[in-house]
This record gives C-alpha cells, structure tokens and sequence, in this order.
C-alpha cells in the first residue's frame, strides 16, 4: 500500500489570479482542495492609525487608497461619516453629483471585476472590452477632479468645486452607449456553455448562510437576499430615484456574476435620472464651520483671512461623539466608525471593509472543490487587497 | 543512391527552416490577430508593422539569463525542452506539401518521407512530445509544474485517443495510411464531405492536443502560473514555445491533409493551396483563443472520454455500415 499524502501549495502572495497580495495556503488531495486557509496582510499600511494623526480633511485622500477600484465610493463613505458627526447635509447639487459619481465609480468596478474575473476563467477577451468602457468613466473622473484612481472630489459638506461644464455631453454620451456594451460581454459569457459549466453550483452558499457571515453586497443578493443599502437606509438622496436591486437564486459564481451585470445596467439608469433632474445651486454647504470663506473676501476683510487661515493650517473641530456610517460601496457595505474626542482629527478611525468581510468566507467556499474553482470564488467575491489590509 | 541522399538532405533542410520561420510569424500573426479582436493593435513598433517582432523576441530570449533552478534533476531538465521541439519538427516529415515535381531528370516528392505508415509514425511521434511536459514538470520540482504536468499526461492521453480514432474513418476509406494516398484519394471530394463527424472530433481533440484554450490547462497561467514551464527561462523557455507553436503547425497541416484535400486546388500551386489551407486553421486556433474562457480540469476529462471516445467509435461504427452497404 503506496503511502499517499496531501500537498501544501501555496497560492500567492505573488500569484497571477490572487487580485494583488492574497496569499491562500492550499491544501491539496491530487487537485481536490481539502482545506483553505487565506493569509492577509501582505499590503497593510496602517491606515486606520494614521489617520489618527491626520485632520478631518486630510482623512480623505487616505480613503482613497483603501478601495482604489473605487475612489468615489470610498470618498463618500468618509464624507458622510465625518456630516453625520457634524450635522451638516451637503446641498441638493452636491448630493445628486454624489449620486452620480458613485454610480459611474460601480460600473467602472464591476467593469474591472468582469473583466479579470472572466480572465481568471481563462477568457481573455472580455478584460479588454470592459477596460475600454472602464477608461471612458476613467477619463471622465479625470474631467472633473484631475484624477483617475484616487479622485479626493468629495469634501465633509460638498464638493471640491462643480463640475466642468463639457462633462454631461460626454457622460450622457456614455450611458447612450453603454447598454450595449454590457450586451457585447454578454454575448461572449451569458450563454456561453463553457463559461455555465465553470460558474454554476461553483462556491454556492445560501442566503442563511451569507447572512451569518456578514457578506453584503452582490455577493449577497445572489444568495436571494434583497439588501442594498441604497434601498434599505437611502443617503444622497437615492430614495428618489427609481431601479431594481437584482438578486440571484443560488448564490453562486454565476449568479454573482449576472447580479452585477444587472447592477451595471441599472446603475446606468441612475445615472440617466440624475443627469435629467439635476438641481442647480451650490456645491458645498454654506457652513463657515468646515467651509472656506469665499476668495473675494478672504482678500478684503482680515477675519475672514484669519478664518481661511485656521481652517487650511489647523482643519476644522468636530464635535465630541462617535458615528457609524455605511454606504453600498461596488463590492457591499463600507462603513466608517469614527470616534471624536472634540479635536480636529479623529481620535478613533474604524473601517468596515466589505472585501475584508466578504473574504472571510472564502475557506468555507472552496473546501472541497478543484483549484480552477478556487481561482473562480475569489474572483467572484470581487476583493481589493487594498482593502482587506487597509 | 547519392542523389537520393542529397535530394532528402536539401529537402530537410528546406523544410526545417520553413517550418521555424512560420513558427516565428505565428507568432506574431497571433498576437495581431488577438490584438485586433481585443481592440488593441498588437506590436507595432519593432520594424514596419512590427514584422521583425518575432526576430527581436529571438535574441531577447537568446540572450536572457538561463536559470536552472537548485534541486533540479539537471539532466531531464535540460532534455525535457528538446524532447518537444524534436518530436514536433520531426512529425512534419511525413505531410506532402505539393506534387511531385522533376528536376534535373529525378522526381522530387513534395514531402520529407513517403512513408507507407506515414499516419502510423505521426501518431506515434506526436505522442512523444508529452513526454517534454510530463519530464519538464516533474524536474523542476516545482509544485505548479508537477501539476501541470500531471494535468498535461492525463489531458495528452484521453484526447490522443479520440484523435487517433476520428482518423480511422479517413483510413477506412483509403484503405492506407500513406499520407501521400490520403492527399492522392481526394482529387475528387474532400474527406471532410465522407466524414464531417469524424471532422469535428478530430478538431476538438486537435485543440486539446495542442492545449490550446479552452483546453490550456497544462499551463494556465491564471490557476498554475505558467504550469510545466513555471521554471524554464531563457532558450529553454523558447524551446517550449517553438514546440508550441511547431504542434499547432503540424496539426494543421495534418488536418489539411486528411480533411481538406492537402496541396490540391485549381489556379495555384500546389503549394500557394497548402500553405492557404493551413493558415486558415491557424486563423481558427487564435479566433477560437480569443473567444472562449477554459474548462475545468475534471470536465476536460469527462468531455473526453464520455462524448469525445464514443462520438469517435460511432463515426468508424457509421463509416463501416455506409462502406459495407454501398460497396
């Protein structure tokens, strides 16, 4: 009787499929994965404490580099936290530019998230056809705050400034083509039989099942649970706005990976609502607070000088108290926890990562499948080591 | 007698630089073909329309640093790219590119070798060449290559089959396995018209046989790394390439040859129509590359041996009754 032994592999932290520096320690039974066990941390920076030390504005461009598939997103999550501290509500423009960016921001994730999880089941076409859009919402963000991947556009009240004026021809442009688009990958995955047989019953888990480990996103409306946030407890003004949350039936792969085709083309219809209804005024929040004093007066009158001066040097306080907010980022709901102690920099700064928490169910997923479906279920769960290491 | 060696001598040698140079701009027609269905250009900047891409490709591999990694059987390592490239170039000796032509009073065969086992001996070298895979992956003793490798001996083997019997019906109806008879006997119709079943399994087992996606297991880069060749750098890393590329050649010429009529065509030479022929396979294989994601390793094996194995017994089972009835 020829002894026979389990292998031990190690997937990562340098791996093509592993979306940046996972690193899952495999054991294997021939190419049966008897047991999974994800190693994280090979991209922490310390994030959290840093921002301890950093004032309430700066904290942004630090969120930027937690989800930097989804700069907006991030942003916004941060934004609302620190107003919700505060008390303040950016005006109705701002929100619908919120709104608007978001949406734009879940689509060009989704769009990177097709495109490499449909390489990482070794179709390589797709990646391409989803980059090309990815880079037209790329160009865009890049229209309006200079920047492609870490935009820092959303400020505690507002915006950075209004948007360019050339940008709504070009977003109306895109979202005239984008639907079909979306029918181009489909006919290349939808229906493709190889394509069903690598996703379907593929890392299945069940509504019950993604609740109790805390997954959000689409992850879980695969699963058949009917939870987005932006329905569920509606910020920036999404009550307003009229889509459907797509779910699935099965939770797996494949149902993944239809909700977020659903979730692209309805974001696009956001995005149509707010270009058509978008309210005039301004863009940040008339709050001498957190805001700058308007330029012609900082240059006449020396209190506001002085007032422009204490915010750009010092940021500004924000009252005493501690604040949970959470918003329906690309990949489930991000969430900040802050904690003030009535300074000008967060006393404590808490992230609730999504891809963190989604990963966390990834050992559960892959045990007893095949290595090929290891590399499908993390690309299904849509991470970004960025943000699971923070 | 010296005649007849010189003739075969200069034939070789012919063909052996014929075959690399279309290696190279495979390898190339590749990459512009991908790029144009992916909206890209593909390279373009190395010579006009990047045509000496392939050559740069060459001395930058030539002359990049060959690691042989430490625990390494050194041995089979270095033999394990050889035995590929060797057993790939020399499966193209028994495929007729052209008619036989007179020169200087000796008739020239169009091919290397008419052997009267020519398919006989394809097959068998062809086979072979799994060997540089399974001896690649297990010398470099190196986990992703041992898996690779192990994936490549299960694929080469089931697929193998269903390729040798999709080709006993082109057999069955010549009635010899001279590939020269094969091209001769279809001056009239094509065998792909007899046998379009027999056709089709020889296709999907040819993909397969190349490990071509969607069945590029042995070296899926996004699940193994790089599969067999994870440690192979350098010219060693070419090698495999050239026998890569060299497998898809001679399966396209191979079914050129059985299905397609081989070198015959009206208007053009016999060579102008081979060479036509077999770059539209090649076109096939970087379309059907450029189409489809890949299949797991367990369906792979399923798809061979449940559909692939009996399809292929049925086609000789309905090539057998047909025969018998008409006569």
């Amino acid at each position: 009787m020829a002894k026979t032994d389990t292998m031990i592999i190690n997937m990562g932290p340098q791996h093509p499929s592993t979306h940046g520096v996972l690193r899952v320690i495999l054991e294997l039974d021939g190419e049966v994965v008897v047991k999974a066990t994800p190693d994280i941390g090979f991209l922490h920076r310390g994030l959290e404490k840093l921002a301890e030390s950093k004032t309430y504005h700066q904290c942004i461009t630090l969120t930027d580099r937690l989800d930097y598939v989804a700069g907006m997103t991030n942003n916004l999550a941060y934004v609302l936290a620190v107003e919700k501290l505060i008390g303040i509500e950016a005006p109705p423009r701002a929100q619908a530019i919120r709104v608007l960016l978001s949406e734009l921001q879940r689509i060009a994730s989704h769009l990177f998230w097709l495109g490499t999880h449909a390489h990482d089941i070794g179709a390589m076409t797709p990646l391409f056809y989803a980059l090309r859009e990815r880079d037209e919402i790329l160009f865009m963000f890049e229209m309006v705050c200079g920047s492609r991947l870490t935009p820092s556009y959303f400020r505690v009240g507002g915006l950075a400034q209004d948007l360019p004026e050339e940008f709504e021809a070009k977003c109306r442009e895109f979202i005239r083509t984008f639907p079909s688009h979306v029918d181009e990958y489909e006919t290349l995955l939808t229906r493709n039989k190889i394509w069903m047989r690598r996703t379907q019953g593929v890392g299945a888990i069940s509504g019950e099942e993604a609740i109790n480990w805390g997954l959000s996103g689409p992850i879980l409306r695969a699963s058949n649970v009917n939870w987005d946030l932006r329905k569920a407890m509606p910020y920036c003004g999404y009550e307003s706005y009229d889509f459907i949350v797509p779910t699935g039936k099965n939770g797996d792969v494949y149902d993944r990976y239809l909700v977020r085709l659903v979730e692209m083309r309805q974001s696009n219809e956001i995005i149509r609502q707010v270009l058509d209804r978008m309210p005039g005024g301004k863009v940040l929040v008339d709050d001498p607070r957190v805001v700058y004093p308007p330029k012609a007066k900082v240059q006449e009158s020396i209190e506001a000088m002085i007032h422009h001066f204490h915010i750009a040097s010092e940021g500004f306080p924000v009252p005493r108290g501690e604040v949970y907010a959470s918003i329906e980022s690309p990949k489930g709901e991000l969430g900040f926890y802050l904690l003030s102690d009535g300074s000008n920099k967060p006393f404590r700064f808490r992230v609730r990562p999504p891809s963190f928490i989604n990963l966390s169910a990834l050992s559960t997923m892959v045990e007893g499948r095949l290595i090929a479906d290891v590399v499908a279920i993390i690309g299904s769960i849509d991470i970004v080591l960025a943000e699971v290491d923070r | 007698m010296l005649a007849f060696v010189l003739i075969a001598i200069v034939k070789v040698l012919v063909v052996f630089t014929a075959m690399l140079l279309i290696v190279a701009y495979m390898t190339l027609m590749e990459r512009k073909v991908l790029g144009h269905m992916q909206v890209r250009f593909g390279p373009n900047r190395t010579g006009p329309f990047g045509l000496l891409q392939p050559i740069a490709d060459g001395i930058k591999l030539f002359f990049k640093e060959d690691i042989i990694v430490p625990h390494a059987n050194r041995l089979i390592y270095i033999l394990a790219p050889s035995v590929m490239v060797i057993t790939a170039l020399v499966s193209f000796a028994v495929i007729p590119f052209g008619d036989s032509v007179t020169i200087l009073g000796h008739k020239v065969d169009m091919v290397v070798a008419d052997v009267n086992v020519g398919l006989l001996y394809l097959m068998a070298i062809s086979s072979l060449g799994v060997y540089g895979l399974v001896m690649g992956g297990w010398a470099s003793n190196n986990k992703y290559s041992l898996l690779g490798a192990i994936r490549s001996s299960a694929q080469m083997i089931s697929y193998e089959l269903s390729l040798g019997l999709s080709i006993i019906g082109v057999l069955m109806i010549t009635g010899s396995l001279s590939t020269v008879k094969i091209v001769g006997a279809q001056s009239q119709v094509w065998f792909v018209v007899y046998q379009p079943l027999g056709f089709l399994i020889f296709l999907i087992s040819a993909v397969a046989e190349c490990s071509r996606t969607p069945f590029d297991l042995t070296e899926c880069e996004n699940e193994l790394v790089a599969g067999y060749q994870t440690e192979y750098s350098s010219m060693k890393f070419a090698l495999y390439y050239l026998a890569e590329y060299a497998h898809i050649l001679v399966i396209s010429s191979l079914a050129v040859t059985l299905f397609f009529g081989g070198w015959q065509g009206p208007f053009l030479p016999p060579l102008v129509w081979f060479l036509i022929k077999v770059f539209i396979f090649i076109f096939f294989f970087i379309w059907i590359r450029a189409t489809f994601p890949r299949f797991r390793y367990d369906q792979l094996m399923k798809f061979g041996w449940k559909v692939l194995f009996p399809l292929s017994l049925l086609n000789i089972m309905i090539t057998g009754i047909v025969m018998s009835v008409i006569g």
